[in-house]
Parts: structure tokens; C-alpha cells; sequence
């Protein structure tokens, strides 16, 4: 490998590089992600454009009515230990603490995740369950794009020519909601997501509104199962409503085969790793009988 | 084209030419000449080159030397006891026969110290999950999850 190295110190400076060597430049933030792409080859990058030096990017804030921002550059193991995230939005740092091992946490950052567009990306569901929109820089000025739409195949999103992904918006949530990310592998965290499920609910007494079940590493794009989501909403969930909305997921669910699994197999474990995020997130009849939850 | 970069290495500042594509396990290996930090898979999952950055593990095969620059590394080569003795990790793998053939065990201890550091009193669950980026191909993960655990209990006296 070899590569020229362009440090700028502002966004605005790195934004003018993006732009200025569009094509042939490759943002890196930690790194995790791009080292291995150049490594194995699969991308031959002529510079590689630091943003690293830039100040300001590396934070995660609460507005006054309960908005959340996350910086670009806030490594994995920060949103990972974040004490107000644990408390406000749990789901988001349990995700992030099934990304990778500790070494890798400690310098993959957020930005890199979501912009690396893994379909298997550990951050993406959870965050496209909840609402989450990211602030993009470019050579035209700012504009906001939701993490659903951000996406477009594997490695692709809508950046464009010297854009550069500044801040993870997250919108407050009503009080009772509740989400669950669940990832299946074969090694723990260290391994790729075989499938990635996050259930995202707001319980109204018994009932369940703005249901999200957002799939990863089951399509070329992190997936929100609609159909799955909308066999729940509204309802009071029960064990058949839930086999009916894990089943769902499984069907509208585009997997591939590759070196992890099957598709079949993945088809089969969206329905097992679904039941168990609902079941995560929702407390059924029996389960409050059993459990006094809810 | 090269360019002169300054290094702080063990709390020695080192001064050298660095390709920008260098990673940073290999200017320690073959630069500096601390050989202690092993390259395993040179991809991020085996956890044999990892070394503290700032206090935090980092795996230096995917760590370009550049983004190293005024920070603080320290390699298994920096790490010390008291007045030049070993290190209690050190110390409690040997006590605890957790080296077989040894490659994986610079990082593995780097790893601990990490995670030492952050949480003196872990159970054996937190030391598993937390080494669990360290992989030992000798498989001789219960020795080693005993070496850490015996050297909190002896850091913590």
C-alpha cells in the first residue's frame, strides 16, 4: 500500500480536500475499517485525507428537550461507556459495546461505522429504529439526511463529492420507549453480525406504538422490516403476535450466503433473534405473570 | 516520501523517517527495534500487536504511525515493576505457566493492563470478555485468565 497523507485541521479543510481529490481520497478517522480495505487491497486509495486533527467532532450531548447528538469522531468505546447514554438511550450503547473487541472499540469511531455502510454494521439499527439523521459538511454547505435513507448497497451511501459526515442526530423519544439490539455470531463480539436485529417500542399501557425492527447483515443495506412492524403496532402484543411479526421479518428479509452463513440459515435465525428482540422489548401476558414486569 | 516524525515510545521520544502508509506495528518492530510487539493476522482480530495508546489498547497493525504522533505508546517493552522488577502481569504469567509458545502473550498482557487499569477488580467473566480480542492459538486461555486474575488480587494488596 501506499498513499499520500492530508491532515486537515478544520472541516472546512477537509471538505476542500474531499472535493479537490475526489476519487482518489479516503476519509480515515480510527481507521479499523480502512486499513483493512487497503491491506486486502480492495481499495487502492492515491491519499488519505485525516480528520482526526479536526477539534470538535468527538462528543456525545443532550439538547434541552431530550435530542441527542453524537459526534463523528466519538470512538465506539465512548458511546459504549457513555453513562448517559446507558440511562437515556441504553439500546444505543449495548449495540455499540457488541462492536468488535475493546481494542478495536477504543479507536473505530462512530462516523466510521455508519460510513464504512456495512450491511452488517453494529450501530446502524438500533439508530435507524430510532429516527437518527446525520449532519452532512460538503463543498454546497450542510444538509441532513436520515440514516435510513443514507445507505444504498454495500460500502455505498449518498455522500457526495467532498461530503463528510459531522454529527449523528438522534430525536428525543416519548417516555416508555424501549428498544433492543440483539446480534448473533459465532465468535461474540469479535466476529462479524451472522444477523443483526433491533426492536425499538414505545409501550402505551398495553399497548404498542412506533414499533421498529430494523434487520442487519440481511440485506445490501441495514433493512427496516415494515411488515414485521406492522403486524405490532398499535396492538397489545402477545406470544402469536410476535411469532406472526418474527415470521414477517424473516420473509422480507434479502440475505446472501457468503463465508459466515447461509442464507437459509439467516433467513431462519431473523426469525429466532426478531422473537427474542420483541420478547426484549415488550413484556407479553405470560410474561408478566411470571415475571410481575410491565 | 518519508517524513521525520517524533514518536514517544515507552517515554522516550524517538525520531524517525516514516513512509505514511507505515502502520504502527511495524515501525515499532522495525524501526525502533522493539520486537516485543508481535504482528499476528494483521488484521485487527488476533490482538498479538496491541499496545497502549494514551493508556488504551489499540491494535497497531491497523494504527497508522502518523495518527501516533504526541501521543503517548507503550509497548510490553515499557512495561515495569517496581525499581526494575517485572511487572505483577508478568510476574503472574510465569507464576501461572500462562505462556506456551508465547506470541499472543505481549498483547495479552498489554490487554490486561488496559483493562487493569480501568476495572482493578474484574471477575472472570469481565477478564474473559474483556481478552477476548486476544487470541491464543495454544488454546491455553484458562491459565492466562488465572495469571490476570491472581495479578488484580496482588496489585490490589
Amino acid at each position: 500500500m501506499r498513499f499520500d497523507y492530508l491532515e486537515p485541521h478544520t472541516i472546512k479543510e477537509a471538505v476542500s480536500l474531499l472535493s479537490t481529490y475526489n476519487g482518489q481520497a479516503k476519509v480515515i478517522a480510527g481507521g479499523t475499517d480502512l486499513m483493512n480495505l487497503i491491506r486486502t487491497k480492495m481499495i487502492k486509495p492515491e491519499y488519505i485525507v485525516d480528520i482526526g486533527h479536526i477539534a470538535g467532532l468527538d462528543y456525545v450531548k443532550y439538547g434541552d428537550k431530550g435530542a441527542l447528538s453524537i459526534g463523528a469522531l466519538t470512538t465506539i468505546r465512548a458511546i459504549e461507556m457513555s453513562a448517559q447514554l446507558k440511562e437515556r438511550h441504553p439500546v444505543v450503547s449495548q449495540a455499540a459495546g457488541q462492536l468488535g473487541s475493546m481494542a478495536i472499540r477504543n479507536v473505530g469511531t462512530i462516523g466510521g461505522n455508519l460510513c464504512n455502510a456495512a450491511p452488517c454494521a453494529e450501530t446502524a439499527p438500533s439508530l435507524i429504529g430510532l429516527g437518527a439523521a446525520l449532519k452532512i459538511v460538503g463543498p454546497a454547505g450542510e444538509r441532513t439526511v436520515t440514516l435510513e435513507d443514507f445507505f444504498t448497497g454495500p460500502g455505498q451511501t449518498v455522500l457526495q463529492r467532498g461530503e463528510l459526515v459531522v454529527e449523528i442526530q438522534v430525536p428525543s423519544q416519548p417516555p416508555h420507549t424501549r428498544g433492543v439490539y440483539l446480534k448473533h455470531s459465532v465468535r461474540g463480539t469479535e466476529d462479524l453480525a451472522i444477523v443483526g436485529v433491533a426492536a425499538i417500542a414505545t409501550l402505551e399501557g398495553e399497548r404498542c406504538r412506533n414499533v421498529k425492527i430494523v434487520l442487519g447483515a440481511v440485506a445490501p443495506i441495514p433493512m427496516r422490516a415494515r411488515n414485521a412492524e406492522g403486524k405490532l403496532e398499535g396492538k397489545e402484543i402477545d406470544d402469536a403476535l410476535i411469532e406472526n411479526a418474527a415470521q414477517a421479518a424473516s420473509d422480507e428479509s434479502q440475505p446472501i450466503t457468503d463465508v459466515r452463513a447461509s442464507a437459509d440459515y439467516r433467513k431462519e435465525m431473523v426469525k429466532v433473534f426478531t422473537r427474542q428482540a420483541i420478547r426484549g422489548v415488550v413484556p407479553t401476558p405470560m410474561h408478566r405473570a411470571f415475571c410481575g414486569t410491565g | 516520501m518519508k517524513q521525520l516524525i517524533t514518536l514517544r515510545v515507552n517515554g522516550i521520544d524517538e525520531e524517525l523517517y516514516v513512509e505514511p502508509w507505515w502502520t504502527l506495528s511495524r515501525v515499532l518492530r522495525e524501526e525502533l527495534d522493539l520486537i516485543g510487539t508481535k504482528e499476528g493476522c494483521g488484521s485487527g482480530d488476533c490482538g498479538s500487536c496491541t499496545v497502549l495508546i494514551d493508556g488504551k489498547a489499540v491494535m497497531s497493525c491497523l494504527y497508522l504511525a502518523m495518527k501516533a504522533r504526541g501521543k503517548n505508546i507503550m509497548t510490553i517493552e515499557g512495561l515495569n515493576g517496581e525499581n526494575g522488577a517485572l511487572h505483577p502481569l508478568q510476574e503472574t504469567f510465569i507464576e501461572h505457566f500462562a505462556v506456551q509458545c508465547g506470541y499472543c502473550v505481549p498483547g495479552m498482557i498489554m490487554t490486561a493492563k488496559a483493562m487493569l487499569d480501568e476495572n482493578p477488580k474484574p471477575t472472570e467473566e469481565e477478564v474473559r470478555t474483556g481478552l477476548s480480542g486476544n487470541l491464543c492459538r495454544c488454546t491455553g486461555y484458562v491459565k492466562i485468565v488465572e495469571a490476570v486474575l491472581s495479578s488484580a488480587e496482588k496489585q490490589g494488596n
